[in-house]
């Protein structure tokens, strides 16, 4: 398309004046009256039977309607969760329903709904339960959960094994035997929390006569809850409506149909009234999904001179409990571990497994942090081994440009890109040269410098629907209907989900580019299902190549539309009208021009139209992308480690990413610092930490440590273009991009700071603790 | 993570809060700035059925100097003494420490005096307070008496106070002119409780420690001194060798705990090393 002044323009975002002014409406804000509140009594135990409930003493507490287990719930559930297909159809998994009935198996799951006037009545009254329970031996840990003689969680299966599949390509017992280096590496992907800000929450509104049925939710993908709710409740899918107010962050933690959204929609069924259950904080950190825990066992075959020729992994996948929706989504890793680089094979083999741990999902990155992760290690492994520079290293396994389009060894295509272009940029941003002298030097005075690199390249856009039919058993698609109002002004409806990342912005900047309209004139509307056909929702950055895409080709055709009703107005051929800044006119009279708003006047009374037109200015789209999108770029990570302490300095931090045409540079930059600084959080910080009673014991953000703004360096970041050929945007997705670099850039630089110590790995997060010891008490210092 | 039900009163003043406390016995508790205690009701981990809210009690919020101390109202907030132009001049440690409690917003709700009566091992204002020698002035039914602060931290969680006892003033000895003292706090993130923190006072005169006071948080159930550094140290030569061999004492005597972050012999080892630090900076031009 045209070169452009409102696509690429830095213009603040929209949604922020209520957003900062505390005037957004999350779900706990919105105005209800009648409301009943829902408190959900979870399970203590991580593995037990349930005996019985007594519940006469909570049904007689003050203030409360009604007390449900899960054995009186039960047949009122026509359908378990929905688990999709996930890169796995192979999988082995058991039916799992929003409440559990005769045995629990997650500290966290729900046992029985408490309704009362006031969430404090419910929350007084759920303390009168009586649950007896049998406890069982808990499964904690991944490998003794496949070993023989496991106790083991879902019967029917037999074991804790979920699945055992390959995923491979090329010749990798070649690869091993044409190896002058070969590398065995353990590296750990650590639990980790999501911790949206806004914990989940639910309204639910069911009206009898009508049979129908309201929710308002956080979620991300209020279309597929719709669907899931007509299903497993047995309600026409027309009479539901699932509504994603402003939604405070989900970082992929609101990609599923939760129980909750069921349980609080079957309690207004049950009692005729609205039903409201707001998710707290001590909930949220075990009753909303957890991510990555994962164990990989990577082999590398590599030349001396730094060529990596193959890598054979094991991925060990903590489900949790049960197979969450997208539960086996991050096993993606195993089709993506080749990354930028030209490998001859990979032979990857995935265990999924059930533990009696808060189940697994999708988080910020969903297996493209883990996959970055793998193969970022590997090239900073083979440099150690060999001795060649990292840099160099990735230079020399680098795709090249004249190789695009690059089909990998598991058949992706790569859309577009020179991969050496993102790094060059980096490495003279931090003066790579100059940069490694002055850590020799520091070295010699006892300072422990590291440099990390981490060239990622990310497959995004979910997607073209015959290759998405593997992640989610269903084609995904672009949705957008842009109509035009008689006065000229738009309303523009997106299938996408926003929860945070601003969508409202950059979509009305296409459309205003597009017609020439004012910005503000262009309403932009989302996350009701019933006000636009079905949406695909947002997750895995698919938002701007997508449904953006969807939108730019609504609003082409309402041009086009458009230019047709002009030339009618103009009395001139369709082909001599010009269409520009809102304004049609007859080449070479531009002064003689109809606006957009005339034209639109004109579209709603048919007396104007040319013959045969119907009235009406508005176009809907779903978008089917011929390919992904894959952004790419690479970050560098600088940090000093304290020798006495262990804590990790991160002195500098420079991020190169191209992500094609950005259509908002002040909202791409957003995303790429907020990702950065998740990306840090896996790196330096979090960790989901299980006794191994079963019990979770980083339960709190007191133990659970999210990093804030003053535990985090300045952050460098620049950007290159490289449109995608994959939409007429050019557009590829940026959304994760943060994350999936930061993790391995900061933890390359972290061995790299200790490999005077013979320090190979280190498993996540970089504690100072753990630092200290593997400096100090680690078979004692190596300086 | 709603508290249980209880019952609340607001009161204006000291003798009135006492007698609540009297005729509620065991099952009241104080409310001051709410940090401590809030937290723990939300968790239904203290289930008070009554509580009794000193926080607009007048005359409780000041910081005077009174013959040779500095007097804090027990009301004084973290952000009030982080900001104090006669804290920063006269006690520098505790301006330190309040700066380093939490995050603004709990620096300026949180109170020296719930800090104090909390008595958390990890808390910063109990082991500046025993490293200070402070004195707590104490009101119950009977009157009022004095504590100190080698008597006021008994165990974890556990001070010295009577539950019908209200805290209403926190003295602290005025050092000699030209003390020094800094907080030197270790902790993963800059709001987070510390794995260790050292208190440390020093008065440093022809080159030699007069006066020295080094305190240690989360070194044990309490707060601690470093007894056998200060020993080490007092009427020394403040040099760095001199400095150095004291410091390496600093976690005698002591049992740390474990946890998430620190094994025990890590924070031993952490407070030799920020004890080390914290006498270099003292001492630093000297």
């Amino acid at each position: 398309m045209a070169i452009s002044t409102l696509i690429g323009a830095s213009i603040k975002r929209r949604e922020d004046p209520e957003l900062i002014t505390g005037t957004g409406g999350f779900v706990d804000d919105l105005p209800q009256t009648g409301l009943v509140h829902m408190y959900v009594v979870r399970s203590t135990e991580p593995h037990a039977r349930i005996l019985g409930i007594d519940t006469a003493r909570a049904r007689q507490a003050d203030g409360v309607l009604a007390v449900f287990t899960g054995k009186e719930l039960a047949s009122e559930f026509q359908s378990p969760l929905p688990v999709t297909v996930s890169f796995v159809p192979e999988k082995k998994y058991p039916p799992h329903y929003p409440i559990a009935t005769d045995r629990v198996r997650y500290v966290g799951e729900p046992v029985a709904i408490v309704l009362a006037q006031s969430r404090a009545a419910a929350e007084d009254a759920a303390e009168r339960l009586d649950i007896r329970y049998e406890s069982l031996p808990p499964v904690v840990d991944m490998e003794k959960a496949i070993a023989p003689g496991a106790p083991v969680l879902h019967d029917e299966l037999g074991s804790n094994l979920a699945y055992d599949v390959k995923r491979a390509g090329g010749d990798i017992e070649a690869a091993f035997r044409d190896a002058d280096v070969r590398i065995s590496q353990r590296i750990r992907q650590q639990r980790l929390i999501p911790v949206a800000v806004e914990p989940r929450g639910v309204v639910a509104d069911y009206k009898p006569f009508a049979n129908a049925l309201t929710v308002w939710s956080s979620t991300q993908i209020p279309h597929f809850v719709k669907v899931w709710l007509a299903v497993i409740l047995g309600i026409p899918e027309s009479q539901v409506r699932v509504v994603a107010p402003d939604v405070g962050g989900g970082f992929g933690s609101k990609i599923r149909v939760y129980p909750e959204e069921v349980l609080a929609a079957l309690a207004s069924r049950k009692l005729g009234r609205r039903v409201k259950w707001i998710e707290d904080r001590s909930e949220n950190m075990k009753a909303t999904h957890h991510g990555r825990a994962q164990i990989w066992d990577v082999e590398v075959a590599a030349r001396k001179d730094g060529t990596v020729l193959g890598v054979r992994a094991t991925q060990y996948l903590d489900l949790g409990a049960y197979c969450s929706q997208f539960g086996t989504f991050q096993a993606i890793a195993l089709l993506l571990i080749q990354g930028p680089y030209k490998l001859q094979a990979w032979d990857g083999r995935g265990i999924g497994v059930y533990t009696n741990k808060t189940p697994t999902d999708a988080y910020r990155g969903a297996g493209r942090p883990e996959a970055t992760y793998i193969i970022e290690r590997v090239m900073d492994l083979v440099a150690q081994a060999t001795g060649v520079d990292p840099a160099a290293v990735r230079r020399k396994n680098f795709i090249r440009q004249e190789e695009q389009p690059f089909t990998s060894l598991m058949g992706l295509t790569y859309d577009s890109g020179d991969y050496s272009t993102t790094l060059d940029k980096a490495l003279e941003m931090v003066s790579y040269q100059q940069l490694r002298k002055e850590q020799a030097e520091k070295r010699k005075q006892g300072k422990h410098v590291g440099i990390g690199l981490s060239t990622y390249l990310e497959i995004c856009g979910l997607g073209p629907s015959v290759a998405t039919t593997a992640a989610a058993g269903i084609g995904f698609w672009g949705m957008a209907v842009l109509n035009l109002h008689f006065t000229g002004k738009a309303t523009l409806v997106i299938g996408s989900s926003p929860h945070g990342q601003g969508h409202e912005t950059p979509f009305a900047q296409i459309v205003a580019e597009t017609l020439g309209l004012p910005l503000e004139d262009i309403d932009v509307v989302h996350g009701d299902t019933a006000i636009g056909p079905m949406g695909m929702d947002t997750y895995g950055s698919r938002s701007a190549s997508v449904d953006g895409t969807a939108v730019y080709l609504s609003a082409v055709k309402v041009r086009e539309k458009a230019r047709k009703i002009a030339a009618h107005l103009l009395e001139a051929a369709e082909e001599d009208v010009v269409y520009e800044n809102g304004k049609a006119y007859v080449k070479g009279s531009p002064t003689k021009a109809v606006t957009i708003q005339e034209i639109t006047g004109a579209a709603f009374q048919p007396h104007r139209l040319p013959a045969g037109m119907e009235g009406g200015l508005d176009e809907t789209t779903f978008f089917n992308p011929p390919n992904f999108v894959w952004p790419f770029g690479a970050h560098i990570a600088v940090v000093e480690i304290d020798d006495e302490t262990g804590r990790v300095q991160i002195q500098r931090y420079v991020a190169v990413d191209d992500c094609g045409t950005r259509l908002n540079p002040l909202i791409v930059d957003g995303q790429i610092h907020g990702g950065i600084a998740q990306g840090i959080g896996q790196a330096l910080f979090e960790d989901g930490v299980y006794g191994e009673d079963g019990q979770l014991k980083t339960g709190t953000l007191v133990d659970y440590l999210i990093p804030t703004a003053s535990d985090l360096p300045m952050f460098e970041t620049e950007s290159l273009v490289t449109p995608s050929p994959t939409n007429p945007l050019g557009v590829k997705g940026i959304g994760e991009a943060g994350t999936i670099a930061s993790t391995a850039a900061v933890m390359n630089a972290v061995a790299d700071a200790l490999s005077p110590f013979g320090v190979k790995d280190i498993d996540m997060p970089a504690s100072p603790q753990k630092l200290w010891h593997l400096m100090h008490k680690n078979g004692g210092s190596k300086r | 993570m709603i508290p249980a039900s209880f019952d609340y009163i607001a009161v204006k003043t000291v003798p009135e809060a006492v007698a609540e406390l009297a005729k509620h016995g065991d099952e009241s508790k104080l409310l001051a700035g709410g940090h401590s205690l809030i937290p723990l009701m939300k968790l239904r981990l203290s289930t008070p059925s009554f509580v009794v809210d000193i926080g607009r009690v007048k005359d409780l919020n000041y910081i005077r100097r009174t013959d040779g101390h500095i007097a804090f109202g027990a009301l004084t907030t973290h952000h009030d003494i982080e900001f104090s132009d006669l804290v920063k001049e006269q006690l520098p440690l505790l301006a330190s420490a309040a700066s380093q409690i939490g995050d603004p917003q709990v620096r300026n709700r949180g109170t020296m005096g719930g800090a104090a009566a909390h008595a958390d091992p990890s808390g910063d204002y109990p082991t500046c307070l025993l490293t200070l020698d402070a004195e707590f002035d104490v009101v119950g039914p009977n009157g009022r008496r004095v504590i100190k602060a080698s008597d006021f931290f008994v165990g974890t969680f556990t001070s010295a106070l009577q539950p019908d006892e209200v805290l209403t003033e926190i003295r602290v000895p005025a050092p000699p002119a030209g003390t020094r003292g800094t907080y030197l706090k270790f902790s993963r993130r800059s709001q987070d409780w510390a794995i260790v923190a050292v208190a440390a006072q020093a008065t440093v005169k022809d080159r030699k420690f007069q006066e020295i006071r080094i305190g240690l948080t989360s070194m044990g159930g309490t707060p601690l001194r470093a007894s056998a550094v200060e020993a080490a140290l007092r009427g020394k030569s403040a040099d760095a060798d001199t400095i150095r061999k004291a410091a390496e004492k600093a976690a005698e005597g002591t049992d740390p705990p474990q946890d998430l972050n620190g094994s025990p012999d890590y924070r031993r080892h952490l407070a030799t090393v920020l004890t080390r630090r914290a006498l270099e900076q003292l001492t630093a031009g000297r």
